[in-house]
């Protein structure tokens, strides 16, 4: 456990995951990408596989047809994991709440399925890339 | 020889939304592709109906981050052609500035993609580093970065002052220079010639045949363009024209949306310097029953928004048409054939919004999934040809069962 509390303070891998976002928020993750931001000066780096993931950075209200993949896509990463919940969407379904395909806000899905997942809320829409970067660095500090 | 299916996605690396791909494979070649969608399906045609005349606009531009001009802008075009009002001549040109910026940020952002799934980074990197200064611009010009909330029916919401018109001019002007730069580089660059040239062609006859749309037709040399076809507000007294290349390989893809940043550039400046003192809202005061049609040309292709009003304060039906529903089916003519390296780039090179197309889904009542698979369907035909020779009660001359 130490060995992992050591690790965490340093480079985190992150998994992108869009589920019925509009796509803004996705869009302004891959920004940190880019020379503007450059998030990976800090270690972060965009994974292509959940399971190498330390923290999972998931846009968008939950539609019915992709709560299965985003649970399936959480179990397959090691614990600890951190969830970053991008955008007003991610925190509490906006502007898509009373709408027929959305199952709700993605952290009581997660909790159902986890009780002690570690969530952190970035609200906005979409959240400016200094927000962001702010916030992934306060949730690495909480764990 | 066999026939493999490799299944790509929904959560992909390539890709940044979620969809799902089956790549029928025989060896390298792909022979037969599959779409499935609507993992973002969020029922916005039914939610708008329970939204005011003035809070679509909100929801209708967060159907797709990127397009988040042009939704707005058609449903706007919708409600005024249901009212046969016209707005005042500072909100055209308004719309026109904010719309334009959108396309060379959405163009940009696909050039980037593009370069990043041929394992250009430098091109991603340079790409995404100059549409920054085009989302500096909206900031300065809007209050946001994206997801402007600028339209509403009959006008616009807020007014540019004098210093956003001249950071505007100035910041458009220094990216003239980056931007020119990074065509010729690309259009020079041998390797991206081999990647890019005969790859995924679209021709003529099936870009009209699948009505493609946007930029993915007029790379194939059909001059279609909402802004041009039906004179939009505003469009018709600035100077500028359509882009047409006659190949309709990804790279005449690229050439078309980098050239039609410069015309977009062109607009913008041309926007910017003609407006002049003026109001910027009709002063819609309510909406009587009636229906209309507001077509608009977004990065992708052209966005259709229908309404009918039944007199009260909502819209009674907002049907919405989104480009890329028109363009993803193009995959079956561009995509086959095709090896399996090259069709991610393909599959971008339309430019897909699954955000945009995803407002219908069709979910099965027990949740269950079924693939039928090419020889399901024939087995499936085969049966119903036998049950129909059956009802009938005589064997016809032609049928054999024997293949």
């Amino acid at each position: 456990m130490d060995i992992l509390k050591k690790s965490f303070k340093k480079s985190i891998w992150v998994f992108h995951l869009s589920a019925a976002a509009c796509n803004n928020c996705d869009i302004e993750v891959l920004e940190l990408l880019t020379p503007r931001y450059d998030i990976e000066r800090f270690g972060m780096k965009l994974v292509g596989s959940p399971r190498h993931a330390d923290a999972l950075l998931v846009c968008g209200a939950i539609s019915a047809h992709a709560k299965p993949r985003l649970l399936e896509v959480y179990r397959q990463t090691p614990k600890p994991c951190l969830v970053v919940l991008f955008g007003s969407c991610g925190c509490s379904s906006g502007i898509f709440r009373d709408s027929y395909s959305i199952v709700g806000p993605v952290d009581k899905i997660l909790k159902e399925e986890d009780p002690d997942v570690k969530i952190v809320y970035i609200p906005g829409c979409p959240p400016k890339p200094e927000a962001m970067i702010e916030g992934i660095v306060m949730g690495l500090g909480a764990l | 020889m066999k026939r493999t299916i490799v299944p790509l996605g929904p959560y992909h690396p390539l890709l940044e939304e979620p969809e799902h791909f089956k790549l029928y494979v025989e060896g390298e070649k792909v022979m037969e592709l599959d779409v499935e969608i609507g993992y973002n399906h969020r029922g916005i045609e039914k939610l708008s109906e329970s939204k005011t005349w003035d809070q679509v606009p909100y929801l209708v531009e967060r159907i797709c981050g990127i397009c988040s001009t042009s939704h707005p802008f058609a449903y706007c075009l919708a409600v005024e052609d249901l009212l046969g009002c016209k707005i005042p001549e500072r909100a055209e040109l308004i719309r026109v500035v904010i719309a334009e910026l959108e396309r060379i940020h959405s163009h940009l952002l696909w050039l980037g993609l593009a370069g990043h799934f041929i394992g250009y980074n430098t091109v991603w990197m340079w790409a995404w580093k100059y549409r920054e200064t085009i989302l500096e611009i909206c900031e300065k010009l809007t209050g946001n970065r994206n997801h402007y909330a600028m339209f509403k029916p009959g006008g616009v919401r807020r007014d540019f002052n004098d210093e956003q018109i001249e950071y505007g001019l100035n910041r458009i002007e220094e990216l003239v220079k980056p931007l020119t730069m990074l065509t010729n580089a690309i259009l020079d660059d041998p390797v991206i010639h081999k990647r890019l040239k005969g790859v995924g062609v679209l021709s003529y006859e099936d870009a009209v045949l699948y009505s493609a749309l946007g930029p993915t037709s007029r790379a194939s040399g059909v001059p279609w363009d909402a802004r041009w076809d039906e004179p939009l507000a505003g469009f018709k007294d600035l100077n500028w024209k359509i882009i047409t290349q006659e190949d309709g390989d990804v790279f005449a893809k690229a050439v078309v949306r980098l050239l039609e940043c410069f015309e977009s550039i062109s607009l913008i400046k041309q926007g910017l310097e003609k407006m002049t003192d003026g109001p910027i809202d009709a002063r819609i005061k309510e909406v009587p029953p009636g229906e209309g049609c507001g077509r608009y040309e977004a990065p992708r292709g052209e966005v259709i928004h229908y309404v009918r009003s039944d007199g009260s304060n909502m819209p009674y039906r907002h049907k919405i048409r989104a480009p890329t529903f028109n363009n993803l089916p193009t995959f079956r003519v561009s995509c086959v054939g095709e090896t399996i390296a090259d069709v991610a780039l393909i599959t971008a090179s339309i430019d897909p919004c699954y955000c945009c197309t995803e407002r219908v889904g069709v979910v099965d009542e027990c949740g269950n999934e079924k693939i039928l698979r090419e020889d399901d369907l024939i087995r499936l035909s085969i049966e119903k040809t036998e049950q129909i020779i059956k009802d009938l009660g005589k064997i016809p001359t032609l049928y054999s069962k024997e293949i």
